[in-house]
């Protein structure tokens, strides 16, 4: 029997209050780790850091330089202090969608509390810096095209977390689910050799991708709550 | 008949249903990347703004799709049709 549920490995009762620790929980620790050992490094060799860059600072500055023009180009130039939010959404994803190819990982992006909590963050992000940037002219839009649709541009807000997270869920879990029946239903010799096209699509290229789409989309919600009309 | 087996058979009915917007969902794509392509092939110089362009629209195009995914998901795994019917043969 192929088993697709989040294995719940402890309980912890904190008074009334359960603290469930899953594969998820594991998973994002996991990831948090390596991107924070990540982030330290790079901390560490900033000191040394040169005027003209070579390598691993080559890197670094390539990483960071491509995508604070990125954010000035998909969300306008005023906006380009979210950009480090965002960079750490994206390598967040990148490595979580990837992180399936490990076998014992389940990616937590496979869990829909997971790209909900991001997706609402950057709806309400959009809210705020729509608020910030136009004040009461910002609430006008949900008047438009007059004030009978009022409700419907309210549903459509609210819609928005939902779309946004449910597109980056349903990749992950359909990669997820199709790459472990086929590791199921194939005999072992076939399971040595087709799994790893299979992972090098669903993990690697398309978890890059929603990862990349998944940035683009907020931006792109933060861009058009900031602009004029 | 069985009829726990007949609420299975219309649940993996249904699921084959709601995949099956993923037809439309593939059209809408590829008319986005052919619309896409046909602006590359006139400005070559835009490719980069319409790339993506073309992965934000791509992306919206999919919602569709991915919600009958999620839906088939629901129906095969969790499969509440099925529960429900269970605890009111119970």
């Amino acid at each position: 029997m192929i088993n697709f549920d989040i294995n719940t490995h402890w309980v912890i009762n904190i008074g009334s209050f359960e603290l469930w620790i899953t594969d998820t929980t594991l998973a994002l620790g996991g990831i948090m780790l390596v991107l924070i050992a990540f982030a330290i490094v790079v901390r560490i060799k900033l000191r040394k850091f040169q005027e003209v860059p070579t390598g691993f600072q080559n890197f670094i500055e390539l990483a960071v330089e491509t995508f604070e023009n990125f954010v000035a180009g998909s969300a306008g130039a005023k906006l380009s202090w979210v950009g480090g939010w965002f960079f750490t959404v994206f390598s967040f994803l990148l490595i979580s969608n990837m992180s399936g190819v490990i076998w014992f990982v389940r990616p937590p992006t496979a869990d829909w509390t997971v790209p909900l909590g991001l997706a609402l963050v950057s709806i309400l992000l959009m809210q705020a810096v729509g608020i910030w940037y136009r004040r009461g002219e910002y609430f006008k839009k949900f008047l438009k095209p007059f004030f009978l649709f009022l409700p419907i541009n309210i549903l459509g807000e609210l819609s928005r977390p939902i779309s946004l997270s449910f597109r980056l869920f349903g990749n992950v879990l359909g990669g997820m689910i199709l790459v472990s029946l086929v590791y199921a239903l194939t005999p072992t010799v076939v399971a040595m050799f087709l799994p790893v096209v299979l992972h090098a699509y669903f993990d690697v290229i398309s978890g890059a991708l929603q990862a990349f789409v998944f940035t683009v989309l907020s931006l792109t919600y933060l861009g058009l709550a900031t602009s004029e009309d | 008949m069985n009829p726990v087996a007949f609420v299975m058979a219309v649940a993996y009915i249904t699921a084959t249903a709601a995949i099956f917007n993923g037809f439309l969902t593939t059209f809408a794509q590829a008319k986005i990347a052919c619309a896409a392509i046909d602006g590359i092939a006139r400005q070559p110089e835009a490719r980069g703004p319409i790339t993506t362009a073309m992965f934000a629209s791509l992306a919206m195009a999919e919602t569709a799709g991915i919600y009958g995914l999620v839906v088939a998901i629901i129906i095969l795994f969790p499969n509440p049709i099925l529960n429900n019917f269970i605890q009111y043969l119970a």
